[in-house]
């Protein structure tokens, strides 16, 4: 409210009242996470406050469960694969559906986007009967071709949104002074378009990392991942173990926030430069 | 003259050139969905498929076909009015003495029961008693002394409607409604129509977390639009943070500060609000608090980005022409932020519709929704064609809700709601 001087006496308790009740709901959103921050350092085995005493055996329990190791594992290689995977086809169609011009295209848009539409339960057991006569149950393949699903949306998105920005000429420039087209992309296009593609990447990342219904449907003991871990946790009893596993998954949400945000600043400070 | 030699050359060109562009855009239009081409045929293989065979289980009837071939055929002319005749007994008999062989009863018995309950026990006991097949012209009588239920028009009519190859019985079963031994559509019997209720209580949590979404997100998105932008982007924090945690953290958090002895009630009892603990969770209000606290952040980024767009002018341009603040910002800022409410609105309302494992880890079983029923029934008890039943209702609510989703926001940021 920095240019609007606050006139009438209404006008600044109804200011007020937005202050109070944005923060009342700031920490609403904030408090839980923060809440079980500590109970992973806690040296009693029970989720209260006080905290008996600080210790990090809930951590050590984690490090040296092959449980919950492995399902970190799990979590990784599926993430990592289906990112790379969805990089692949989200960045191609993004590219193709920026040059293509047709009254089907938004029908082809709305197709290519729906897996972020519908239930994960449908798509759930939509998967875990087709899959299953082939053999892609309980294997990392069905997970992370799910996953790719799943992620590839966002991955058009962000790759598209940074396309539209794209000053087409500048490939055209490459071009008429000789680059093949494989040249013009990876010299001009590519770094142009890159923190697009990291954005899209965190994004189809966080999505596999975060997937918790198609694990349950289709994983089995093998490929049970980390959130499909803390949900079997969650449902049989909570231990502190679980909070521990809470802090190293919001630690690598916060990492990735974190990046997603530095590429942002970045693209504007460097659109800021050129205009 | 040379006037006319000009134009003329230029006619003689121009088409060539008009042809050849063509074709270079039509090369261009090629390549550009040769590019798309690879998701789609693997959004088919990973995505639209296995869909697709969602839908056709839901409507897909042939178990009772397979284990009973010759009583389906031989039903197929019977009129249902009176009881079969003699040749349905027989076809029946040597069918069940087939199944027993091949071990495939059960499969049969499962269908069946889920239209006649009981029938899991009429066609098991018969399979036990029927020692061989019955002399000509005795199955009749031989059957009806094994089960008297052969004896009774309904157990016929059930296998008929059984008989497949495609049943409306599990669409019709998912609206609480069924096909009585006339073939009339009528209302399921009590302990059956559950799912009508299910996918009213789905409906009222999902509108109770919206408008608990919009009362909380609409003074924050306000706050938001206007603070300085050094400010808000700091603030974007608290809304971003919890937008990027993972799911379960939040709903574990939630299930830590609210449980007996939770970070909520041994406040509450220290205070000495309290003497005994509140019941916050596994019920109807922890489901509430942690699907809003889920889905708030879908509520507060299309309503920012919305009233981001509104210029502060308009309010002055009110203010300046004498509107009091209260009636410029309900005449003027409100109806601008309207889109963003209702895009806000339905995309929350879509995202919770289908939601699941929150309910499932902080509700009670009066808490679950209908995701909840169609895991349940794929997962544990197979009754397969119920699931998908159920399924496809859910997805064609949610269809629905994105066509009119997709609508509203057209004018707008295509990606408004999405996750970014």
């Amino acid at each position: 409210m920095s240019d609007n001087s606050l006139r009438a006496p209404s006008q600044r308790i109804a200011w007020t009242t937005t202050i109070v009740v944005s923060t009342l709901v700031f920490i609403f959103l904030i408090a839980p996470i923060l809440a079980i921050m500590p109970l992973s350092f806690s040296s009693g085995s029970y989720l209260t406050y006080p905290l008996p005493g600080f210790s990090l055996r809930w951590y050590d329990d984690f490090i040296n469960s092959p449980r919950w190791m492995n399902s970190l594992k799990n979590s990784m290689i599926i993430g990592v694969a289906s990112t790379l995977l969805s990089m692949v086809l989200g960045t191609l169609a993004a590219l193709g559906l920026a040059q293509w011009k047709s009254r089907f295209k938004p029908l082809v848009l709305a197709f290519v986007l729906s897996p972020v539409v519908v239930p994960g339960v449908i798509t759930a057991v939509g998967l875990y009967f087709f899959f299953a006569p082939i053999g892609l149950t309980g294997s990392y393949l069905g997970l992370i071709l799910a996953h790719t699903a799943l992620a590839t949306p966002f991955v058009v998105i962000t790759v598209g949104a940074t396309l539209q920005s794209f000053d087409t000429n500048l490939a055209r420039a490459a071009a008429s002074l000789g680059a093949s087209p494989l040249q013009a992309f990876r010299r001009v296009i590519l770094p142009l378009i890159l923190p697009g593609l990291a954005s899209g990447a965190l994004f189809a990342f966080a999505t596999s990392f975060d997937e918790v219904v198609i694990v349950l449907f289709m994983a089995g003991p093998e490929q049970r991942t980390l959130p499909r871990e803390m949900f079997s946790g969650i449902r049989e009893n909570i231990s502190p173990t679980i909070t521990a596993a809470a802090v190293i998954l919001t630690t690598v949400s916060v990492i990735l926030l974190a990046t997603l945000e530095g590429l942002r600043r970045r693209n504007e400070r460097l659109k800021g430069g050129s205009g | 003259m040379t006037d006319t030699r000009l134009t003329s050359a230029n006619a003689s060109t121009e088409v060539p050139l008009k042809r050849r562009l063509r074709r270079a855009e039509r090369t261009r239009q090629v390549k550009a969905l040769a590019l798309v081409a690879p998701l789609l045929v693997f959004l088919l293989f990973t995505f639209a498929g296995p869909i697709a065979g969602m839908l056709w289980r839901a409507v897909d009837d042939r178990e009772v076909r397979q284990v009973l071939p010759q009583t389906v055929a031989a039903l197929a002319n019977w009129d249902g009015k009176d009881l079969p005749d003699e040749k349905a007994y027989a076809a029946l008999a040597s069918d069940i003495l087939a199944a027993r062989a091949a071990g495939t009863v059960a499969i049969a018995a499962k269908r069946l029961n889920y239209a006649l309950n009981g029938f899991r026990t009429i066609l098991t006991s018969t399979a036990r008693n029927l020692k061989a097949m019955p002399e000509p012209g005795t199955a009749k009588e031989t059957l009806g002394k094994i089960n008297p239920a052969w004896r009774e028009r309904t157990t016929w009519t059930t296998i008929k409607n059984a008989g497949g190859p495609v049943t409306g019985f599990y669409l019709l079963a998912a609206l609480d409604l069924t096909r009585n031994a006339d073939g009339a559509i009528v209302a399921a019997p009590p302990d059956q129509a559950i799912y009508r209720d299910i996918f009213a209580r789905t409906f009222l949590i999902s509108l109770g977390v919206t408008a608990l979404c919009l009362i909380l997100g609409f003074p924050v998105a306000y706050l938001l639009a206007t603070l300085p932008p050094g400010r808000s982007n700091l603030l974007m924090i608290f809304v971003l943070l919890p937008f990027w945690t993972s799911l379960l953290v939040r709903t574990c958090a939630w299930i830590v500060l609210l449980q007996s002895k939770g970070v909520v009630n041994d406040s509450l009892h220290w205070l000495g609000i309290i003497d005994e603990p509140l019941r916050l969770i596994y019920n109807r209000f922890g489901v509430c608090v942690a699907m809003t606290h889920v889905l708030l952040p879908f509520m507060i980024l299309p309503l920012y980005s919305s009233m981001k767009a509104i210029s502060p002018a308009y309010m002055r341009a009110a203010a300046s022409l004498g509107a009091p603040p209260l009636t410029a910002f309900l005449r003027i800022y409100l109806p601008q932020t309207l889109p963003g409410v209702g895009a806000g609105s339905l995309l929350v309302f879509i995202l919770a519709l289908g939601y699941y494992i929150t309910p499932a880890l902080v509700g009670g079983a009066a808490d679950q929704m209908i995701s909840y029923f169609i895991a349940l029934y794929t997962t544990e008890t197979a009754n397969w064609g119920l699931a998908s039943a159920l399924g496809a209702v859910l997805l064609l609510a949610t269809v629905l809700l994105a066509l009119v989703y997709g609508k509203l926001v057209q004018g707008q940021q295509v990606t408004g709601g999405m996750k970014n």
